[in-house]
């Protein structure tokens, strides 16, 4: 198989405008002949959706929450880039660009990052428009803070809450198209297959979560925006009920998975305070700007603090290790998430860690509000100095909060081209749930971008050149593919049922979590990846044999929402240990120990590592193939990242 | 710490339920309260028991997505917190907890605690949006909006839709809800074409629903998870009377 990536020709500026010239149109008049399935209605479907029922086209939008308004997008706090260049600071378009390739060190596909940058400047504008209140200073205008990763100020925020006004803003558009009969909206809905029709995706199989119903649903075209897969890990700052559902299953029906083993480890999240633990919060990046963060020269006054028999506002300044300033002294605390993520590991695995665990740094605020006054750290943060209260019934005006590393986002996802479609044609794939722009490793803000980029403004042009091109027939609910995708559908429900085994899910997600975070999280070897690849087809097998589902199909059961979920986990799970394996170099967040630099960190090594691993479904108890699509850097050189 | 749990238990929407009792054993008291109910149906799961049904999914106060009458409140004993964010520390060693849905005619059970909300897409479906399509907007520095005004609709847009104001309500009413985002839209210069209309059609549509009548009372306000003030409301009503007078 051969991957093509589909870039146009020409100049990098021009690329992304000239192929929407040279994209083939579909008559207004005919738009409303066409089904265009979306599943998901975060940042990236609700916006696809929306947009794409303003263009005329008739749109089936499904998602498993219980209102599209609650996408996972809705929890990120920190903002949004784009590149206007309000500040004057000397941003542009190329700065933008040029930093998110690099970012992500040097592994994504020059000609989307570009594409990315470009629209970013439009994303802002419809937002304001849908009414989002971004933060504005005085006079009116929109005001900016700067984010880890850029040295200008280009993050556009609402409060703490910037995901959720970004979504409200997608949402209403969607309601607007769902009031105007363009969407019809499935909510409580699981997609749980992609139908093949002639090697084209041209529908979906979905259970309704309340009654059971499995129904199949047939379109011309079918849109994943499914989000990310960080919940493999078990603890994340995902939300509960992402998962890999849809990605998982479109690539069992053929399409390639890219770059599986890139995940990013967020360095600021609250530190895990026991096995019950659900989830991890994250504590907003931003709050870099202001916080520093700081360990204890001295292990042993780490020791004191952890036994509770000092407290960190009594070390001194010269007994305090601002390790992030000390070795990178240009950006400082604003050093990439990886870079910040692994630097914390590092002293913590010193022994001068600070949580009870031993696995925490400070984040401080005392100099910031000594500067600016706690009433301007209040109004910058205030909501999420709340939350770290009410987690951890500490504040963290009065004593520095205590931060750890968590996985929090996916650069991996379904492999896909310039026009955003996978390999199986007629299925596109936006948002986290594709791989295409952030490389190794996403920059801070960039995800909430790249979302709204992909579906208010890549998938409404590039899906009417894919429909105007093919002239497919109609494919009926009786046709046997979806008859076929149907029965699978039931019948993997009836196995998961059919167990009846002793421990609950929830046992195997957090067996799997724990294997993935010490052989495949922050830092990855080539003995303990083999170990894991070892032991998850035993924890497959445990998985089918004593699992345990109660109650039935046909009604709302979580459990067997929990289970079916976490069988693609596992299935999941292998494929990244296996990229990661493979991977012999470390980039971005995937980081080998055995390829370092004499100071610690990441060494790439572009002379054979510099592709795109898309893995291919080879059907089950296979090894996938791995397809390779090269990178090429035209407009930016490869040099070694350096923060210093 | 040991707790009992009364539990309202219905096996699916128009059947009768009926409150049932757990124990909840050795539960770390660090743990969040949801973390407590995770417990509970893990080992109810690994017994082949049918596990306790509740709605969560951000499980850190932004999704609007849980939400369990406990003891009597909508999210429970603490102020400005949604169900997830509660801990077992709010409660002591031994207490008997009661959790319940929502209860309104116009959130209808689904399963144990999990109701459906719909009713609150389909007001916001009725007008509870600026009409602009992709593509149509003007440079986002065109329009300067004044700090206060921008301050103030993103005090009401940080509504989370959970619904706890009408689970408060004695009359289950969604002046809350609803006077939020009219606020939201309302105190923006880009809202301002459909000013009038929005605000009629999202009443219209509340009432159709069957969400009851506000009697000022402000309980919505009390439990609110966001803090939403009832000025809010106060603001629907004039919109709402003005926009009567002058169209
Ligand atoms: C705590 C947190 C904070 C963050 N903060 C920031 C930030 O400040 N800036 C930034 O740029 N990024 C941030 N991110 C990342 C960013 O929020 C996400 O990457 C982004 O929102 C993903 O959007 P999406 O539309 O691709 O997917 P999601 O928002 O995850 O939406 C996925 C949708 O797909 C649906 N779905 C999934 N599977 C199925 C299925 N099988 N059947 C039916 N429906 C399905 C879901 O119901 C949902 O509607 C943050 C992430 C987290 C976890
Ligand atoms: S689970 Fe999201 S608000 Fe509680």
């Amino acid at each position: 198989m051969e991957l093509r990536s589909n870039v146009p020709d020409g100049p990098i500026e021009k690329k992304w405008d000239s192929h929407r010239f040279n994209l083939k149109l579909v008559n207004p008049a005919n738009k409303r002949k066409h089904t265009v399935i979306v599943v998901g209605t975060g940042l990236a479907g609700a916006s696809a959706a929306a947009s794409m029922a303003e263009l005329g086209y008739h749109v089936l939008n499904f998602t498993h929450n219980d209102s599209a308004r609650r996408a996972h997008s809705i929890a990120a706090q920190g903002g949004i880039n784009a590149a206007k260049n309000y500040q004057n600071d000397g941003d542009s378009v190329w700065r933008l660009f040029y930093d998110t390739v690099k970012g992500g060190d040097y592994r994504s596909r020059e000609a989307n990052v570009y594409r990315l940058a470009q629209v970013s400047a439009n994303i802002i504008d419809q937002c304001v428009a849908q009414g989002v209140p971004f933060a504005r200073e005085y006079g009116g205008l929109l005001s900016n803070r700067s984010f880890g990763g850029a040295q200008v100020s280009r993050t556009f925020y609402a409060r703490g809450q910037t995901g959720q006004q970004l979504l409200l803003g997608a949402y209403q558009a969607l309601m607007r198209q769902v009031h105007a009969k363009k969407v019809k909206l499935f909510t409580r809905h699981e997609m749980l297959d992609v139908i093949l029709v002639d090697g084209q995706a041209r529908g979906i199989v979905t259970r309704d979560m309340v009654s059971g119903k499995v129904e199949s649903w047939t379109a011309d075209a079918v849109v994943l925006a499914t989000g990310g897969y960080g919940n493999v890990f078990f603890l994340s700052t995902n939300a509960m009920n992402c998962n890999v559902t849809a990605a998982w299953r479109a690539h069992r029906r053929g399409a390639c998975f890219a770059n599986p083993c890139y995940t990013q480890i967020h360095p600021t999240c609250i530190p895990v305070k026991g096995e019950y633990q659900s989830k991890l919060t994250l504590m907003s990046e931003s709050l870099r700007n202001d916080g520093r963060v700081w360990v204890p020269k001295e292990k042993a006054v780490s020791e004191a603090i952890r036994k509770n028999q000092k407290s960190p506002n009594d070390v001194p300044d010269d007994g305090r290790d601002y390790f992030l300033e000390r070795r990178y002294p240009s950006f400082g605390n604003l050093v990439p998430r990886d870079v910040a993520s692994r630097n914390a590991k590092m002293v913590c695995d010193e022994g001068r860690g600070v949580a009870v665990s031993g696995l925490g740094v400070y984040l401080d605020f005392r100099d910031a509000i000594k500067r600016d006054g706690l009433d301007v750290i209040k109004e910058k943060y205030g909501n999420l100095f709340d939350m770290y209260h009410e987690i951890t019934n500490e504040s963290g005006y009065e004593r520095p909060m205590m931060i750890y590393p968590a996985v929090h986002y996916t650069m991996g996802g379904l492999w896909v081209d310039y026009n955003l479609m996978s390999n199986v044609p007629g299925l596109f794939v936006l948002g986290e749930a594709n791989f295409s722009d952030h490389g190794a490793n996403r920059l801070g803000a960039s995800a909430l971008m790249q979302g709204l980029a992909d579906g208010y403004f890549v998938i409404p042009y590039t899906i009417g050149g894919y429909l105007a091109s093919n002239k497919a027939a109609k494919v009926g609910n009786d046709h046997a593919a979806v008859k076929d995708a149907m029965a699978g559908v039931n019948a993997r429900v009836d196995k998961l049922l059919a167990a009846k085994g002793k421990r609950p899910v929830d046992h195997f997600h957090r067996e799997l979590g724990k294997m993935m975070w010490e052989k495949c999280g922050m830092a990855r070897n080539e003995a303990g990846l083999k170990e894991a690849l070892a032991e998850i087809p035993k924890l497959r097998e445990e998985f089918q044999r004593d699992v345990n589902v109660p109650g039935s199909a046909s009604s709302l059961n979580q459990a067997l929402e929990r289970a079916g979920r976490v069988a693609d986990f596992i299935d999941l799970g292998e494929l990244m240990v296996r990229d990661a394996l493979e991977r012999r170099e470390s980039c971005g967040g995937h980081f080998r120990e055995e390829s370092q630099t004499e100071e610690g960190e990441a060494k790439r090594d572009d002379e054979n590592f510099c592709h795109v691993a898309a893995w291919e479904w080879k059907g089950d108890g296979q090894a996938q193939t791995l397809h390779k699509e090269p990178l090429t850097f035209e407009n930016v050189k490869l040099t070694q990242r350096s923060y210093k | 710490m040991n707790v009992t749990l009364r539990v309202w238990k219905q096996p699916a929407p128009n059947q009768p339920g009926r409150f049932e009792s757990y124990p909840a054993k050795d539960i770390p008291a660090e743990a969040s309260f949801l973390e407590m109910l995770d417990i509970v149906n893990n080992q109810l799961e690994s017994e082949g028991k049918e596990p306790i049904a509740f709605d969560s999914d951000c499980r850190e106060g932004i999704c609007g997505t849980c939400g369990i009458v406990i003891d009597g409140r909508p999210h429970g004993p603490g102020k400005a917190i949604t169900t997830c964010q509660l801990y077992m520390r709010a409660f002591n060693e031994g207490d008997t907890i009661t959790l319940e849905p929502w209860r309104a005619k116009a959130f209808p059970v689904l399963k144990d605690l999990v109701v459906d909300r719909a009713a609150f897409d389909r007001v916001i479906q009725a007008g509870g949006y600026i009409s602009i399509n992709t593509g149509n907007a003007c440079d986002a520095n065109a329009l300067p909006v004044a700090k206060l005004d921008s301050d103030r609709a993103m005090d009401a847009a940080a509504c989370i839709g959970c619904g706890a104001c009408v689970a408060a309500c004695k009359n289950a009413s969604a002046m809350l809800f609803v006077s939020a985002k009219v606020s939201h839209l309302a105190l923006l210069p880009q809202g301002q074409p459909e000013r009038r209309t929005r605000v009629v059609a999202m009443i219209e549509q509340m009432d159709k629903e069957g969400f009851g009548n506000c009697t000022n009372e402000s309980e919505c306000e009390a439990e609110c998870p966001k803090e939403i003030s009832v000025a809010n409301i106060a603001r629907l009503n004039r919109e709402f009377l003005l926009a009567k007078l002058l169209t």
